[in-house]
């Protein structure tokens, strides 16, 4: 199998602006003859089906919360990326692009890049037009900040809530088109399959999650705007519903899963705290542009902090190692996120953490407090610092936070090319859901752009160019495919409430995170992930034969709804394995113990490993089909990375 | 910590409904309400009860998504959501009754779990500035002051939790609908449609069925998000303002 990227031709600033040229065009008249359908209502899906509709599309949205303003993306703290250069400070377009080709540590498209920094600036106009209050300076501008270890100050942001507000300007543009009739909404409804014919994706398979009936919607084309798989962990910075389910349904379908095993792990979280632990919560990045992280010098003083025998303010400056200060000077707190968490597992591997359960290292105001007064970090930092009090019960004025790395993002997903369509025709991919922009690493506030970018400024187009070409004949949602696939979504439902068996989802759910975890973490050898893939397999044998789903399908089943996305995920981990397995090299958030440097970084290996890992999959319990697509480097030269 | 839940139980929409008691134990001080309620989840589930349904998602505090009336408040004894509210709160023996957000507007699906798409349907009446994607001028070109900007922010972090209708006994949308009028009312992207845009909001919510404000802020005071009381005035002189000049009267 070949996978074909349809990069354009000619040169990389001039490759978007010739696409659109040549897309084919579908005259204003007919697109109301058309059905797109919209699975997810985040930053990526709402955009998309908000523009859709305004261009004439009946489109129909999905998303299984209660409404399509809980969508995850609501929860992004920090801020979005933009190559505005408002700031006067060196930022461009360019700059943009080859920040983030470097910080996914080269393995990602040049061409999508290019093109998501090229369309950056129109996102912050389109926010501001709907009336998205972001953060602005006392002359009416807008204010920029630096993020996650960007040399430029390129971020906007709404305080601590850019992904909310941002959400909230692309639900009311969806909600707009809802009141025109040309968006029809389903909330509290589940995508179970995703229906092809003819080798097109024609349609999906709904369960309803208040009366459990399975339903068909047909379409010209479908978008899976349905987020990212960081749940894959039990534990990760994600609300409680996100899923892999519609990627993973469409992965079995035939779609392409491409780099897996690229996963973020987020730097500053705070710890797990005990066994009834159910999610991470993610401190903003921004705290490390004042915040100072340090775990004591040696493993007795942290014996005694563990065993609260001394405070943390107790330990003297000598006694404190500023560990990431020292080993990368010119970045210091600010090296990337891969960077950032790979240091604070390898200091409490030593014995230095400072927890009770020995994974925490100290972030520590004390010394901005002291340059700039406890109003001004309270002005920067408030919400935070309120919502870690609350969580944790300490005070962050007076003593350092306390965090650890969790699992936050994946960079992985389906594969799509420049189009942002899946290997099967009619089947498109958006934002987290996708693979496609961030290569092995993702830098701070780049995933609101991305989301955005598919969804209001390059779908638009390229989905015309299919359109065009598939015509608009009507498939009906009662042809034989959708039956089957109906059949098969009914009685998957049945054998899951049928087996009955002693262990409870959530149980199994925590198992296999344990292992993900574990072995397929943040740091990772041959040796653990051999034996994470037998243990998974054995995990899903367990599975199907024990777990305990209560309830009925007629009726709104919470259990019932974590059962099919956990069964999925398990199978998702498989995969994980496989392809972290396979790249015998260590790039961004995929480190192998084998391979690194002298000192201790990601080794890569461009000469063998410079391309995107696409999985296709071949049938129950069969090994998954690599198929490569190379990456080809036109304009930046690969160099290791480096922040010391 | 152990505990006696007073949960009400419904099976749907067209079920009656009724309080059961139940009783958890080892309850850590560092979990969270919702924790809690995992914790009781898996007991009943290992005893092949149906295990209590609510709504959450982000448990962040920012979704929205999450509810439940705590002892007779909605989001529990702090000015937070149920999902940021931690077991500290609560002390060693005590009885806590939850029960689902109780509105006309806010029908029960199940246990502890409400409709809310009227709130959905109050923005889909207004609740935007109507501009298409594409053609917008640059981001710059709309100074705002620093200290609009804020106070639209302000409004703008409504999460659409439903906490202010729970509280209100009218159960009335007022905070929640003036929070969007208000942070469009300042801006001005909003001016364009600025009365239109009260009056079918405002004329939607009544059309849903939410009761009158009389004014006791009990809104304000429970919601999660601080959302100001401000935001109703402003929205009353927008409504006033728009009725008296508008075209369709
Ligand atoms: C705590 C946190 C903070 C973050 N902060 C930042 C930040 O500051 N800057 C930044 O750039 N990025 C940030 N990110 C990352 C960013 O928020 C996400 O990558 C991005 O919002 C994903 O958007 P999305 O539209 O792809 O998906 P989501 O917002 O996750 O939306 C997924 C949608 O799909 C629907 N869905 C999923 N599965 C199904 C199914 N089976 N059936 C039906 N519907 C389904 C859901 O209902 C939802 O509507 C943060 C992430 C987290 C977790
Ligand atoms: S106004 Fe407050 S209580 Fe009401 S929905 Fe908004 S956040 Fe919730
Ligand atoms: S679960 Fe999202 S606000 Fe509580």
């Amino acid at each position: 199998m070949i996978l074909d990227s349809k990069i354009p031709d000619g040169p990389l600033a001039e490759k978007w602006t010739k696409h659109k040229f040549n897309v084919k065009l579908v005259n204003p008249a007919n697109k109301r003859k058309y059905e797109v359908i919209v699975v997810g209502t985040g930053l990526a899906g709402a955009s998309a089906a908000a523009s859709l509709a305004e261009l004439g599309y009946n489109v129909k949205a999905f998303c299984f919360q209660d409404s399509p303003r809980r969508a995850h993306s609501i929860a992004a703290q920090g801020g979005i990326n933009a190559a505005k250069n408002y700031q006067n400070d060196g930022d461009s377009v360019y700059r943009l692009f080859y920040d983030t080709i470097k910080g996914g540590d080269y393995r990602a498209r040049e061409a999508n890049v290019y093109r998501l920094a090229e369309v950056s600036v129109n996102i912050i106009d389109q926010c501001v037009a709907q009336g998205v209050p972001f953060a602005r300076e006392y002359g009416g501008l807008l204010a920029n900040r630096s993020f996650g270890g960007a040399q430029v100050s390129r971020t906007f942001y709404a305080r601590g809530q850019t992904g909310q507000q941002l959400l909230l300007g692309a639900y009311s543009a969806l909600s707009r088109q809802v009141a025109n009739g040309k968006v029809k909404l389903y909330p509290r409804t589940e995508l179970m399959d995703v229906v092809t014919v003819d080798g097109k994706a024609r349609g999906i398979i709904t369960r309803n999650l208040i009366t459990g009936a399975v339903e068909s919607h047909s379409a010209h084309a479908v978008l899976l705007c349905t987020g990212g798989y960081g749940n894959v962990f039990f534990l990760s910075t994600n609300a409680m519903g996100s899923n892999v389910t519609a990627a993973w349904r469409a992965h079995k379908k035939g779609a392409l899963m491409a780099n897996p095993c690229y996963t973020q792990i987020h730097p500053t979280c705070i710890p797990v705290s005990g066994d009834h632990q159910s999610k991470l919560t993610l401190m903003s990045e921004s705290l490390r542009n004042d915040g100072r992280v340090w775990v004591p010098a040696t493993v007795e003083i942290a014996e005694k902090l563990r065993k609260g025998q001394i405070s943390p303010n107790d330990i003297k400056e000598e006694d404190r190692d500023y560990y990431l200060e020292r080993k990368y000077p010119s970045f210091g707190n600010l090296v990337p996120r891969d960077v950032a968490s790979r240091n604070a597992k390898y200091v409490c591997d030593e014995g230095r953490g400072v927890n009770e359960t020995g994974e925490a290292v100290f972030l520590d105001f004390r010394d901005a407090i002291r340059r700039d007064g406890e109003d001004t970090i309270r002005a920067k930092y408030g919400n935070l610092f309120d919502m870690y009090q609350q969580i944790t019960g300490d005070n962050p004025y007076q003593l350092p936070m306390m965090i650890y790395p969790a699992v936050h993002y994946t960079m992985g997903g389906l594969w799509v090319d420049y189009n942002l369509m899946t290997n099967i025709p009619g089947l498109y991919a958006l934002g987290e859901a996708n693979f496609s922009d961030h290569g092995a690493n993702r830098l701070g506030a780049s995933a609101l752009m991305q989301g955005l970018a598919d969804g209001y400024f390059v779908i638009p187009y390229t989905i015309g160019d299919y359109l065009a070409q598939s015509g608009y004949d009507k498939i009906e949602s009662d042809h034989p495919e959708f039956k089957k696939s109906e059949k098969e979504v009914k009685d998957r439902i049945a054998k899951l409430l049928s087996i009955k068996g002693e262990k409870t989802v959530d149980h199994f759910h925590k198992r296999l995170g344990k292992i993900m975890w574990d072995y397929c973490g943040m740091a990772r050898t041959a040796e653990g992930l051999t034996k994470a893939k037998a243990m998974i397999k054995e995990l899903k044998k367990e599975f199907w034969t024990n777990v305990k789903v209560l309830g009925d399908n007629e009726e709104l089943n919470q259990s019932l709804e974590k059962a099919h996305r956990v069964a999925d995920f398990i199978e998702l981990g498989e995969l994980m394995v496989d392809d972290a397995l396979h790249r015998n090299e260590s790039c961004g958030g995929h480190f192998r113990e084998e391979y690194q440097t002298p000192e201790g970084e990601a080794l890569r290996d461009d000469e063998n490993f410079a391309y995107v890992a696409a999985w296709k999959y071949s049938g129950e319990g069969q090994e998954e089909e690599l198929v490569k697509e190379p990456l080809i480097f036109e304009n930046v030269k690969l160099t290791q990375r480096s922040y010391k | 910590m152990n505990l006696t839940l007073k949960i009400w139980r419904q099976k749907n929409q067209s079920d009656k409904g009724g309080f059961k008691e139940y009783k958890v134990s080892d309850i850590s001080k560092d979990m969270s309400f919702l924790e809690m309620l995992d914790v009781l989840n898996e007991q009943l589930s290992d005893k092949g009860e149906d295990p209590v349904h609510f709504d959450h998602d982000c448990r962040e505090g920012i979704c929205g998504m999450c509810s439940l009336h705590i002892n007779g408040k909605p989001h529990g004894p702090l000015q937070t959501t149920t999902c940021q509210l931690h077991m500290r709160s609560f002390n060693d023996g005590e009885t806590i009754t939850i029960e689902p957000w109780r509105a006309t507007a806010f029908p029960v699906m199940k246990d502890l779990v409400v409709d809310r798409s009227s709130f959905d349907r109050i923005i889909q009446a207004g609740g935007y500035v109507s501009v298409n994607t594409g053609g917008v001028p640059d981001a710059n070109e709309i100074p705002i002051p620093k200290r609009i900007a804020d106070e639209a922010f302000d409004a703008a972090t409504c999460i659409g939790c439903g906490a202010c209708v729970a509280a209100c006994k009218n159960a009335s949308a007022m905070l929640f609908t003036s929070a969007k009028i208000s942070q469009l009312a300042m801006l001005p992207q909003g001016q364009v449609e600025r009365k239109e845009r009260a009056e079918k909001m405002i004329a939607q919510m009544d059309a849903e069925g939410f009761g009158a404000c009389t004014n006791t802020g009990a809104c304000s005071a429970e919601c999660p998000k601080g959302i100001s009381l401000t935001n109703i005035a402003r929205m009353n002189r927008e409504y006033f303002s728009a009725v008296v000049s508008s075209e369709n009267v």
